[in-house]
């Protein structure tokens, strides 16, 4: 599936330069196949999220809209692009100078290896070109037959949903719900206890037991509960008991595969970036930029890790986090004896030598995402060594305001903003709510309300899917409420916040 | 390229042509761009697809650099946009943006905004321009305008036939008989013409706010009916208590005072629409602005008079805006009504503020007269 040209033979002899570089540090990758696209094109295919061919739809043309006006305007361009794919595909920009595509090649290097190599993008679909052409022929084809506003309209309502997946249910079997039975609801008609036999029917009238037993099968009626537990995966719960005709089914399936697709990217950002942005650096230092070029690829890398107060820059915490660990790891500034070693003196001229720095880099690129990975080597030293701070909204103010220079506070700012891709969790409670076929969702308080007329644009798609009214419980400004959509109207009241989990 | 398809619907949504229920999540982002040393913003809408996510006012983030606590994140900038965690794609640096849009696209932005009919032109009224198209041959003519092709042509043939025509020299001479020369012939193409003509109320009582909507309002209608019509004619005319013709500058420009006599510039407009404007060639479109006061009833009546008489018969509508003032008593709109009620020649609208503007666009050309 090609869309752009070759590489011109001064870039193949590049590649394979680069290449041999890269294999003789020990990054083992997929096959890397580099094509050169010209601006447009390279707008096009990062508006398609990477890809030559994808389904028709209108925020694809926004996003190039808004690629090619930046471009035009002189503000922006992007270097280059890779797929998380088997051959691994990356764009080149014709426009770059021969530095730029140097680096960009033992970027890209690096994203392959990480793509193969890290635990969570194992189960991503490494034949997701040939799979995003097939969902681009499906699609079409429902909007032959069924027109293009039913369809896109239908696309609109699943991408508004496609943040609901489950992102660790990859590694589970198949999910199934299991069926419903009737442990642990009391099998016995219960009655007040008789003493003397003769006294049953005073004590116990067939009017009381009647009621008992209607009582009970009320209770059992209303523990069948659907599902059991709660689902967080709503794009699949949807997809398998929402009245959906077998397109809409379909295409659900396509956004939701999609989205299990992306997920691994946003879960890795910035261990991904920092990898790709330690190997550039590392191969382009040491041994492919040429005297004269050294200037020219400083520019560019001060570029890529440039920091900007309001945002952390992925590219610059990964790779500080990643030559932060070589070095301890390196010098054996990591374990008990270090950890409580307090004299300062002592800890700054710690080095035992170990040389355990570059082991210790490729076991973190396999095994850990953004969270565990922050979580873990997010230390105090290189928190105050980069300047790090948290700010938050002051409403007295009416600005964002640096808040707190502490490091506990920081960390668990940035691994909220990370966990679930600082998203509310959303789960299915309840399939049958009020035992009128009414969709419950949880939404589980972490501490942040939800964003209301969001929720509620929300509520209104899932009840085009759902076809009954549909509710989402919450907590807003420490209050539990029930926001519900019924098909014409939105309400919101009262209603019992319960703490519930997975 | 298929994501051109997907660009136009993305714009469509944008004006609004299609699928109104996502309108609401348009967000005006903007480019930050720079021209020479000045730093402009050109705005991009964004449409954004409503997720489950959080409130940002309650949520805070991580940054990097200098400060202390209780500093504000931000130095200058829009404190509303903190950085949001973005996400994930292999794409470096993406900012917001657009668009490069010309006034004849603006107006027909509008026109889909307001909902505007397209203006039918009075059928009778249009005239007939007649232009002369070279596109006949003719065996007679000035040299200037021999068709040498034509000529070369005939003389071919001429010598084929005859036999005076050598392969190996071949040389051409046209006679007199071969020459042959473009001619022309009269077209006529139908041609609407439209002329506006403005008016507006200077007196004292007229305050700069007043005259900046009338400013603005004028604008924009000028720039819908001149997507309708080639070749618009404007015409500005201020009053005070007497009328005269003056430029565009001028018009949006001038601050007089005094006191007001309406009916001064309706005798002006009406000189000159029956001097310069004959109606059966013309759709003309009087506007006039005013605060609603005028100097007394005496006058009132003439104009009513000059707009019964002439101005209604003579043009495709008659608009009158009245633009609140804190000093206008705004009595010559109930005038109007009481005189005219229900005549659908003239449109009447209230201008409150500059909100009130686009309803009274609206109202004006709403009717597409």
């Amino acid at each position: 599936m090609k869309i752009g040209r070759n590489l011109p033979p001064e870039l193949a002899a590049l590649q394979e330069e680069i290449e041999g570089y890269a294999r003789g540090y020990g990054l083992d990758f997929f096959p890397q196949i580099f094509e050169v696209l010209d601006y447009d094109q390279i707008n096009q295919v990062a508006a398609y999220g990477g890809f030559p061919i994808r389904y028709p739809h209108w925020r694809f043309g926004m996003d190039y809209e808004r690629l090619s006006k930046g471009y035009e305007y002189g503000l922006q361009k992007i270097y280059e692009m890779v797929i998380n794919n088997n051959p691994c595909y990356a764009y080149l920009l014709e426009s770059n100078s021969y530095i730029d595509q140097k680096i960009v090649m033992a970027h890209v290097y690096a994203h392959n290896d990480f793509f193969k190599n890290n635990e969570y993008f194992k189960h991503t679909n490494r034949r997701m070109i040939d799979e995003m052409a097939n969902h681009a022929i499906r699609v079409r084809r429902y909007i032959d037959r069924y027109g293009l506003e039913e369809v896109e309209t239908f696309l609109d309502v699943c991408l508004s949903l496609d943040n609901l997946i489950d992102y660790y249910s990859p590694y589970f079997e198949d999910m199934k719900l299991e069926d419903d039975e009737d442990d642990g609801i009391a099998q016995e008609i219960p009655k007040f206890r008789v003493e003397k036999e003769y006294m049953h029917e005073y004590i116990n009238p067939d009017w009381f037991l009647d009621e008992q037993r209607r009582k009970m099968d009320k209770e059992k009626e209303s523990r069948r509960r659907f599902p059991r537990r709660a689902v967080k995966d709503v794009l699949w719960f949807l997809s398998n008991y929402a009245p959906l005709t077998s397109w809409q089914r379909d295409v659900l399936a396509i956004i939701r595969e999609e989205s299990y697709y992306f997920a691994p990217q946003g879960q890795t950002k910035i261990l991904n970036e920092g990898w790709a942005s330690f190997w550039h650096s590392t191969i382009l230092t040491k041994k492919a930029a040429k005297d004269s070029e050294i200037i020219d690829f400083a520019i560019a890398h001060s570029g890529v890790v440039a920091t900007s107060r309001e945002q952390l820059n992925p590219y610059k915490l990964g790779i500080e986090l990643l030559r932060d660990i070589e070095e301890r790891w390196d010098k054996g500034r990591f374990g008990k004896e270090y950890d409580e070693c307090d004299d300062m003196r002592t800890r700054t001229s710690w080095d035992r030598q170990l040389g355990l720095g570059r082991e210790k880099i490729f076991q973190v690129r396999k095994i850990y995402n953004d969270v565990n990975f922050i979580d873990e080597f997010l230390t105090q030293d290189f928190c105050e060594r980069h300047g790090l701070f948290g700010f938050d909204y002051n409403r007295s103010t009416g600005r964002y305001e640096i808040s707190t220079r502490d490091f506990k506070q920081i960390k668990e700012k940035l691994l909220f903003q990370l966990t679930n891709f600082g998203q509310p969790f959303i789960y299915v409670l309840d399939a049958n709510f009020e035992n009128r076929a009414e969709l419950l969702l949880g939404h589980r308080h972490e501490g942040v309300d939800l964003r209301l007329d969001y929720a509620k644009a929300v509520l209104e798609n899932i009840h085009k899917l759902w076809k009954r009214p549909t509710h989402v419980s919450t907590r807003m400004d420490n209050k539990g409420r029930l926001l519900s959509f019924d098909g014409k109207e939105h309400h919101m009241r009262e209603f019992e916040y319960v703490e519930f989990s997975g | 390229m298929k994501i051109k398809q997907d660009q136009s619907r993305f714009r469509q949504i944008v004006r609004g042509q299609i699928k109104q229920n996502l309108r609401k999540f348009i967000s005006k982002g903007e480019l930050i761009g720079r021209q020479g040393k000045e730093t402009i913003s050109i705005p991009l809408p964004q449409i954004d697809i409503p997720r489950f996510r959080y409130g940002t006012r309650n949520s805070g983030g991580v940054g990097q650099g200098e400060g202390d606590v209780g500093d504000p994140v931000q130095q200058g900038g829009d404190p509303n946009q903190p950085g949001q965690g973005k996400k994930a794609g292999e794409m470096p640096g993406e900012h917001a943006i657009e668009a490069d849009v010309n006034l004849e696209e603006l107006a027909e932005i509008l026109g889909e905004e307001l909902e505007l009919p397209l203006i039918q032109p009075r059928g009778e009224k249009q005239i007939a321009t007649e232009r002369d198209k070279y596109s006949g041959i003719r065996r007679v003519g000035p040299e200037s305008l021999r068709h040498f092709k034509r000529t070369y042509r005939e003389a071919l043939k001429r010598q084929i036939a005859s036999g005076t025509y050598t392969r190996e020299n071949p040389i051409i001479v046209p006679i007199r008989d071969d020459k042959r020369f473009r001619s022309w012939k009269t077209t006529t193409i139908p041609q609407s013409n439209a002329v506006i003509i403005y008016m507006m109320d200077v007196s004292g009582s007229m305050g700069d706010e007043q005259k900046e909507i009338v400013r603005i309002e004028s604008f924009w209608i000028d720039a819908w009916l001149r997507s309708q019509y080639k070749g618009l004619q404007s015409r500005y005319i201020i009053h005070d208590a007497t009328a005269r013709e003056v430029d565009a500058h001028t018009f949006f420009h001038t601050r007089e005072s005094g006191g007001t006599m309406i009916s001064s510039a309706y005798r002006l407009a009406q000189r000159i629409i029956e001097e310069e404007y004959p109606k059966e060639q013309w759709n003309i479109y009087p506007f006039h602005f005013s605060d609603g006061d005028n100097w007394s009833q005496d006058d009132t009546a003439r104009c009513m008079q000059i707009l019964r008489e002439y101005m209604l018969p003579t043009c495709n509508v008659f608009c009158y805006g009245q633009v609140e003032s804190p000093y206008g008593s705004g009595q010559f709109m109930k005038d109007l009504e009481q005189e005219f009620p229900d005549d659908e020649r003239i449109i009447l609208s209230e201008i409150r503020d500059k909100d009130g503007i686009v309803g009274s666009i609206k109202e004006f050309l709403g009717k597409g007269r």
